[in-house]
């Protein structure tokens, strides 16, 4: 309780020298590619469990998981973004994101790396390029370290699922 | 007052009133000499008053006051039932229930005063039809009021001079009448036999604060409220409302004997005249001594509202009103009523029986975990563990169970309007006709109970206007004049089913078929091929239901669409025999509940999936050779009915286990007359399942109607076997 506490002051000091807004990120790892997930959408994270396939459903959706007794929808981001499809290892995770309209929806990523702060100055907005499917997902690209992340448009996800 | 919190409560009686006065009329129609049914009409009709009083509504009062009159008339014998009067009346619980519809949605009763329905039941009381023009039949009310406020004027000597008044007040009403305000005196006089007097000066307060602002009262609202008064009390208000209003609303609360009242003149009260001495800067309610008033003898006898007599010795204790907060500010609040189940005491106990049972069972578990503790190694700890475990299972599936039965209902609730919508429509109509209903005891969970309703008024509705036959086509078919609809319901395994029947025409397939070939909807080779029954089930087609030429042709159609669209989102299901000339049925079947459910769980490939027990029939063990194949599908034969055969792994894109030489398992499932056999690879068996949503991602898939989660955690699907078949 208190260790929280102490970070939304350490978050509310931050603002206060920084005029920009900062958001969080969630870092996650699809092949050699880091994606960024604002925190603020993400209900939880688990670990891979079994996936219960359901039939007659786009391949991209993976099919069912219970996350403590809620029956949610697992789908691909690899298969969605026309990637190979994915490889279940050690680090796979379901990042379970809450979507306003949909409700929960979990994501099957590679690997969780890290939490990362950015300002807007660090975040570029990048034109929509269709040319590829996978950059609909994408509508901007966050700088931290020298990395670059690609950062997901939710509501693009959410409104083709 | 803030009645707020008793809304809820007022709502679910008021509505109950209105039930049993509609079943309680209805009765009357039948049998007008029952002094049963007139007394208990009485009595709801008198509740019901109470309870609007109570809490501030007035227009609804007002109506079941004067319909509480013409109730009492007849109970005293000087007025007979007659149809004009049950018309009426009848009419006058439409507009009840359209007040507390009103209540419900906005906690405020609406602006309809229904002079209309009060006028004709005051000219029922004067005797004359209800439908009569009766100009000379003006409402009582107005010539009361003239009369209880003409007298008033008259008297110099008036109880609101008496009234000791501050000098803050005194200016307040000098300020008020340079504005164009009136102020007048009134004086409420309670009846003798007034039992709850703060209650009824209560709601004179508050009827008269709709009009006026109440600036002083002796005694002060405070002893009023403690009942520190005698019979009467007086008021001095300011208004923008005439006299004659103010009065006419002090008047029409029950037991109250009369209220006179009278432009007040400043110049008269006894304060004014001593203001110079009267400087005291005390505030203005606490400083008011009630000036031991002398009982002014009544200045003029204004008549008695005629139901106030009646009305006393019952009268309905409004326990809110006694304690009657500060009444000066109005609590416009304006709350959500929650939707709510009344639930059996038995039901509760049954509840509270198994939670002290599940508080045994942690209890023996914590102490056998204890003992687990000082003596590791004793293998009697894990017996002694395991059978607590055990206990606690059938525990919770018994809770559960019980929790479940409490969101059941008795579908009474919903089917108990029915018998006055087919009374109205009988009239309406000009057919005669009957309801009959059994069943009405039959549970089901609340969710469902809230949705039947529309659906059965439709197929109602729909059976008696193009179901039943004109009196003349009846005649010459010999059938009785009076048609005759059913509606039974019944528990049936798994579902409850509802049907509605008639006995009149049926549906005239050929005319249905006919229509559907110019419509477009099927082709002359299509309409050639199809059975009656399929033809049947074309009116349930949206694009049927809308065409209005097809209801003057088949008689039929009108939202037949919505009907089993709702009652497919109730996981429900539809269907419809008919035999032209001798009438139809309409049998709806619904699950028990929602939420839970018997399934029997199966394997395909290496996928678990749950079947309804509902639609199951049998379970067959059937040799590979014993498929026949039929026009290119697989079917098998099984005591004298032929069986269209579906693949399971195949519908699911699963791989099966089991090699073709293998016998085959086959679930018989059936949906109405319809019959199916699924092939599945291993059946687990029969468990009580709690169905899930896969939630808006997953709709696309049409035959699985849900999810549920296994005692391992894991998630299986549930096939709809109606959308397989």
């Amino acid at each position: 309780m208190e260790l929280s506490t102490n970070t939304n002051k350490l978050v509310s000091e931050d603002e206060r020298q920084h005029p920009t807004e900062t958001i969080q990120y969630i870092v996650i790892r699809l092949g050699d590619e880091q994606y960024g997930i604002d925190i603020r959408n993400i209900e939880t994270i688990t670990r891979m469990q079994h996936i219960t396939r359901v039939p007659k459903m786009p391949p991209y959706l993976k099919g069912v998981i219970n996350l403590r007794g809620v029956v949610i929808p697992v789908m691909s981001i690899r298969l969605r973004m026309n990637l190979a499809a994915d490889e279940i290892t050690k680090t796979t995770r379901i990042i379970v994101l809450k979507l306003a309209e949909e409700g929960n929806v979990g994501f099957l990523v590679d690997e969780v790396k890290e939490v990362v702060s950015l300002n807007s100055d660090d975040i570029e907005k990048i034109a929509d390029n269709n040319k590829e499917g996978r950059t609909n997902l994408i509508n901007a690209v966050g700088k931290h370290n020298g990395e670059l992340i690609s950062l997901f448009d939710l509501n693009a996800i959410s409104l083709e699922g | 007052m803030d009645v707020s919190q008793y809304l809820e409560i007022f709502l679910d009686e008021t509505k109950e009133h209105l039930q049993n006065l509609n079943t309680r009329i209805l009765e009357l129609e039948t049998d007008p000499e029952n002094s049963d049914t007139i007394n208990e009409i009485f009595r709801a009709a008198h509740s019901l008053k109470g309870m609007a009083g109570t809490m501030g509504y007035k227009r609804m009062q007002n109506l079941t006051h004067d319909m509480e009159n013409v109730f009492s008339e007849v109970r005293n014998g000087t007025i007979k039932v007659m149809p004009e009067m049950i018309d009426v009346l009848f009419q006058c619980l439409d507009a009840l229930e359209e007040y507390t519809d009103n209540i419900q949605s906005s906690a405020d009763e609406g602006t309809n005063e229904n002079e209309q329905l009060i006028k004709k039941l005051n000219d029922i009381l004067k005797g004359e039809s209800g439908d009569g023009a009766g100009s000379g039949a003006e409402p009582k009310k107005t010539e009361e009021t003239g009369q209880a406020s003409r007298p008033s004027g008259e008297t110099g000597e008036n109880k609101w001079d008496q009234i000791p008044l501050d000098s803050t007040q005194i200016s307040v009403l000098r300020e008020a009448m340079k504005q164009g305000k009136k102020v007048y005196g009134i004086n409420v006089m309670v009846q003798e036999s007034c039992i709850l007097k703060a209650a009824r000066a209560f709601l004179v307060f508050k009827a008269v604060e709709e009009l006026a602002e109440i600036i002083v009262s002796d005694p002060s609202a405070q002893d009023v409220e403690d009942e520190k008064f005698d019979r009467d009390f007086t008021l001095i208000v300011l208004s923008d409302s005439d006299l004659d209003s103010i009065v006419h609303a002090a008047e029409n609360v029950s037991e109250i004997e009369k209220a006179t009242g009278a432009p007040l003149v400043l110049e008269n009260n006894k304060s004014v005249a001593a203001e110079d001495k009267a400087e005291a800067e005390e505030k203005a309610e606490e400083s008011e001594k009630p000036a031991a008033a002398p009982v002014a003898p009544a200045k003029a006898d204004a008549p008695k509202p005629v139901a106030t007599a009646p009305a006393a010795a019952s009268a309905a204790a409004p326990p809110a009103a006694a304690k009657a907060a500060d009444h000066k500010k109005q609590a416009p609040a304006k709350p959500v009523v929650n939707r709510t189940v009344r639930v059996d005491i038995e039901k509760l106990d049954a509840l509270m029986n198994l939670v002290s049972e599940l508080i045994i069972a942690k209890n023996s578990l914590v102490s056998s975990a204890n003992a687990g503790q000082e003596q590791q190694t004793s293998g009697a700890t894990h017996n002694s563990f395991n059978e607590q475990i055990e206990y606690l299972e059938s525990v919770t599936t018994n809770l559960h169970e019980s929790v479940m039965k409490v969101r059941m209902v008795p579908i009474e609730s919903v089917v108990n309007k029915f018998p006055r919508m087919i009374r109205d429509l009988s009239k309406k109509l000009d057919k005669k006709m009957e309801l009959y209903m059994t069943g009405e005891e039959t549970e089901l969970d609340r969710t469902v109970v809230d949705e039947i309703g529309d659906p059965l008024m439709h197929l109602l509705r729909n059976a008696a206007d193009h179901g039943l036959e004109s009196a003349e086509l009846r005649a010459q078919r010999g059938k009785p004049a009076v048609g005759s609809i059913f509606l039974d319901a019944y528990q049936d395994g798994n579902n409850v089913v509802i049907e509605v029947r008639d006995d009149g025409n049926g549906i005239d397939v050929e005319a249905v078929r006919n229509k559907a070939i110019e419509r477009g909807t099927i082709t002359p080779e299509q309409a050639v091929n199809m059975t009656d029954k399929e033809i049947i089930n074309l009116l349930f087609l949206p694009s049927f239901s809308t065409a209005k030429q097809v209801t003057d042709v088949s008689g039929r159609g009108v939202g037949l669409d919505v009907v089993k669209s709702k009652i497919e989102s109730l996981s429900g299901e539809v269907e419809v025999k008919s035999k032209l000339g001798e009438g139809s049925t309409w049998t709806i079947r619904l699950p028990l509940t929602l939420a839970i459910i018997q399934a029997l769980m199966v394997v395909v490939g290496d996928e678990k999936y749950a079947i309804s027990l509902g639609s199951i029939q049998t379970l067959e063990d059937i040799p590979a050779s014993d498929i026949k194949l039929v026009q290119n599908k697989e079917v098998i034969h099984l005591r004298g009915n032929v069986i269209p055969l579906i693949r399971l792994n195949q519908v699911l894109d699963v791989e099966s286990k089991r090699s073709e030489e293998d016998n085959l398992i086959v679930v018989i499932v059936k949906k109405g007359d319809k019959m199916a056999g699924f092939v599945i690879d291993e059946l687990i068996g029969q468990q009580e399942i709690v169905i899930k949503t896969l939630g808006k991602y997953i709709k696309q898939c049409k035959f699985i109607s849900g999810a549920t989660i296994l005692g391992d955690g894991e998630i299986a699907l549930i096939l709809d076997a109606n959308a397989l078949i």
